[in-house]
């Protein structure tokens, strides 16, 4: 290249002090949650409401739904899944259409950062707002409401997994869903909605098999019903198992639908994520 | 492909469905040019320069930046373009040094991110949150962005707008010294002013095709048009006519009048008569 005018200019050929992936995908990691804990809604939203909810709940009803297990129990596993979902299906969905529409992701696609940073980054803010989350609803539950930590590291491997499986699968969902919201305003329209009805027909607020079967039926295609149940097997005592609709927690099938739903997610993602708004082009 | 040009344009062709936004436009940007694309709201600016910033898809037509065919961008490619989109990407719960060593972080060659803040006159607000600031001063931290990789060509989409006169004057500046350090600059502007101020060459966009390209002082045969004098005859009433001989006709005016013409003048068309003519009014 001849820089006959160019006097001061960079020249393509002298790549200075490029950041390495592992560094380019941390800073934006802090940069995500830096933004999301200076932002007071959704630090409430995310990490009161699920404790409000289980405060609320645990105040209002305190009868058995089986031997040794109170429904506050049942219904604290339910929110632990809940608030997982929260920090990434709704955190994502109602946030990116925002971001998207205030021009942020627009301005970062004009930027060398490659694509999967930015992801990366969102994943990261996901990953640690989720764990002090979830410590956060486990150490309340086990203080005031008599929740018992899992006793076995089998347990504490199950709890691990499912976190894990549940929180990719939701992760993806939200990335995927972001991309309907066509405003930042629908964006929790969107997503507010389906998330309220899982809670609903997925054992959260009302012991699963207490449901009608037709309503079973639809939650179990979707992640929250297997996440609950992934977490129950965790905190309720074994003999739960058999109350269960299949007569067991039926882990494998916990593990076959989340996974199931981290390719569903990771397929819509790939197919539909936009950097830019519609009326962008 | 001529090393000397910084951009290059053949038979560039855009349509929104029935709505063709750009229209066959041939266009060259030299290196270390300033160069204005001017022209009315929706005639098709916006479309040109997003399409030469990589962010839109061409219908037809040949586009080559810095060497490049900007519909598949590599970081690279990325790390010698700053753009200043035409709306601003708020990120509304980070300081402006923040946000602005953010970015630094995804350029090679990155300038230092306190020198560009105060650059950009945003020194004294280096430590506020984006949300807070004026719309000028966040056009500003969007300038700040577009120059922080230190680019060898900066696109500018109607940088100027809600600035006040006296930081209009402030940008200027800061364009001009950017230009005499070797950056190419491409601006999209409906101020003729900031066009005359800044262009080395101005280009009038109408209706999605490219009207004419020419040095400011030159646009529409400013020079070598027909002049219009005016005066008053004896009695008083006013006269005016066009001439492509001004000089002689004021010649023979003195040899009628015998001396002074009462209320002689001599204009050529400003530039807002032939931008006026130009895209049709």
């Amino acid at each position: 290249m001849t820089t006959t005018t160019k006097p001061a200019a960079p020249v393509a050929a002298a790549p200075a002090r490029r950041l390495g992936a592992g560094a380019l995908a941390l800073r934006q990691g802090r940069l995500e949650i830096t933004q999301f804990l200076r932002s007071r809604e959704s630090v409430v939203f995310t990490m009161g409401f699920p404790i409000i909810m289980i405060l609320i709940f645990a105040a209002i009803f305190n009868d058995e739904i089986a031997p040794g297990v109170s429904y506050t129990q049942y219904f604290i596993t339910g929110m632990i899944a809940t608030g997982l979902m929260t920090v990434s299906f709704q955190n994502l969905g109602i946030w990116i259409p925002i971001e998207r529409d205030r021009g942020v992701l627009k301005r970062y696609r004009g930027t060398p950062m490659p694509k999967w940073v930015w992801f990366a980054g969102k994943v990261l803010m996901v990953v640690a707002i989720g764990i002090a989350e979830t410590a956060l609803l486990l150490a309340v539950s086990v203080a005031l409401f008599d929740l018992k930590l899992p006793d076995t590291a089998a347990k504490w491997a199950t709890f691990g997994w499912v976190a894990v499986l549940g929180v990719t699968a939701c992760t993806l969902c939200g990335i995927a869903i972001s991309s309907l919201a066509r405003t930042a305003r629908s964006g929790s329209a969107v997503v507010t909605p389906v998330a309220l009805v899982l809670q609903f027909i997925s054992g959260v607020f009302f012991v699963f098999t207490s449901l009608p079967t037709w309503m079973q039926q639809v939650a179990a295609l979707f992640p929250l019903k297997w996440m609950c149940q992934g977490l129950r097997s965790v905190f309720l005592p074994d003999s739960f198992g058999g109350q269960e609709p299949g007569g067991s927690f039926e882990l494998g099938k916990v593990a076959l639908v989340l996974a199931a739903w981290c390719v569903i997610g990771l397929v819509l993602c790939l197919t539909t994520f936009r950097w830019t708004t519609k009326r962008d082009g | 492909m001529d090393d000397q040009l910084a951009i290059s344009v053949r038979g560039l062709r855009k349509a929104y469905g029935d709505n063709v936004a750009v229209a066959g436009v041939d266009l060259d940007v030299h290196r270390g040019e300033v160069f204005a694309l001017l022209g009315p709201n929706g005639a098709g600016k916006t479309t040109t320069v997003e399409i030469l910033e990589g962010y839109r898809r061409r219908d037809a037509g040949e586009v080559r930046v810095l060497g490049a065919d900007p519909a598949s961008p590599d970081p690279n490619w990325r790390s010698r373009v700053g753009i200043v989109l035409q709306g601003t990407g708020e990120f509304d719960e980070l300081t402006v040094a923040e946000v602005v060593r953010h970015f630094s972080g995804f350029y090679p060659g990155a300038d230092d991110p306190d020198k560009v803040i105060e650059r950009v006159g945003l020194g004294a607000k280096a430590k506020a949150r984006t949300h807070t600031l004026s719309g000028g001063q966040k056009r500003r931290l969007d300038v700040a962005l577009g120059i922080i990789g230190r680019p060898e060509l900066l696109f500018l989409d109607e940088p100027t707008t809600g600035f006040d006169p006296e930081a209009r004057r402030e940008f200027w500046e800061l364009i001009r010294d950017l230009a005499a350090a070797g950056t190419t600059i491409v601006l999209t502007t409906h101020y003729l002013d900031e066009a005359e101020a800044l262009a080395d060459r101005v280009g009038v966009i109408a209706a999605g095709r490219l009207v004419e390209v020419a040095p400011p002082n030159r646009l529409g045969n400013r020079q070598e048009g027909l002049a219009t004098v005016s005066w008053r005859t004896p009695d008083g009433t006013p006269e005016s006519a066009e001439t492509a001989t001004p000089t002689a006709l004021v010649a023979e005016l003195a040899a009628r009048f015998g001396g002074e013409v009462p209320g002689l003048t001599v204009t050529r068309p400003t530039l807002e008569d032939v931008y006026l003519r130009m895209i049709g009014h």
